[in-house]
């Protein structure tokens, strides 16, 4: 059972319309390496995770990765609600106007329609384990490409955010690895 | 949205973030007493914040998870990408 909670994870604040930037979020809204495909990989691989610490970890950070792609919206909403016409086609973002209008649609910055062949769920938690530690390597490396391309600081900062909890993610993952290896290898003795 | 609405917030924002990070070490650090000592203090001090800014601005959780509400405050705007 899924609750919501009425507000942003971190805040999420841009310093000025900036139509181009937010084509290049995208990819984190909707893309390979991004929030949505993270969320839907380890809220689908959680299921077969062997211990209650397998199902927790899962769980857990699956749920957080919703509220991410909640941000990365929310930056997205910013970048370009108030944006005219003449700002739009000034950037690169006319190619997602003329199919999507100021909608915001789960795709890459290329305007690549979100898929789960992005993800994975081999019911195998050690190969799943692996694709999520090798999932928010991918993403934190995306979020520093992100942050190169802008320079607004305040939209870095909830950029900064973002990688950082990717950093986190990571290293709860391996945790979880190495535990339920041991565990693996525990009832292997029996 | 009001000064005084996002200060309250970010009170909320902060102790849920660090309770959200704590979450996360106490699954897989299910047996550290400190940690579990400091998502206690943390979680009551969560449960003061947000009962506080929902008195003043209705609900922060649906379904009633919230809690009585004397209007239906929750639709109301600004939601979370508007403010």
């Amino acid at each position: 059972m899924w609750l919501y909670e009425k507000r942003l994870e971190y805040p999420v604040r841009v310093s000025k319309l900036d139509p181009q930037m937010a084509k290049y979020l995208y990819t984190q809204f909707g893309g390979p390496n991004g929030e949505l495909g993270a969320a839907v990989r380890y809220l689908s691989q959680r299921y077969t995770m062997p211990t209650g610490r397998g199902k927790g970890v899962l769980t857990d950070i699956g749920t957080e990765e919703l509220a991410h792609w909640e941000m990365i919206a929310t930056m997205i909403f910013k970048l370009t609600q108030s944006a005219t016409i003449a700002q739009i086609e000034a950037s690169d973002y006319g190619g997602h106007y003329a199919i999507w209008d100021s909608g915001i649609f789960p795709s890459d910055s290329n305007g690549v329609p979100f898929t789960t062949a992005y993800i994975n769920t081999m019911g195998d938690p050690v190969a799943d384990l692996h694709e999520d530690m090798a999932a928010e390597q991918k993403a934190r490396a995306t979020y520093e490409n992100l942050i190169k391309l802008t320079d607004d600081v305040d939209l870095q900062d909830g950029l900064k955010f973002l990688r950082e909890r990717e950093v986190v993610h990571f290293q709860r993952f391996g945790e979880t690895l190495d535990y339920i290896q041991g565990y693996m290898d525990s009832k292997k003795n029996f | 949205m009001a000064k005084q609405n996002v200060s309250q917030l970010q009170t909320v924002q902060e102790l849920g973030f660090a309770l959200v990070e704590m979450n996360l070490y106490l699954d897989t650090h299910p047996d550290d007493a400190n940690a579990l000592a400091v998502f206690n203090d943390l979680a009551t001090r969560y449960a003061t914040a947000r009962s506080n800014y929902e008195a003043q601005f209705g609900p922060l959780i649906d379904y009633g998870t919230s809690g009585p509400t004397s209007s239906w405050a929750w639709i109301q705007e600004p939601w979370p990408w508007q403010v």
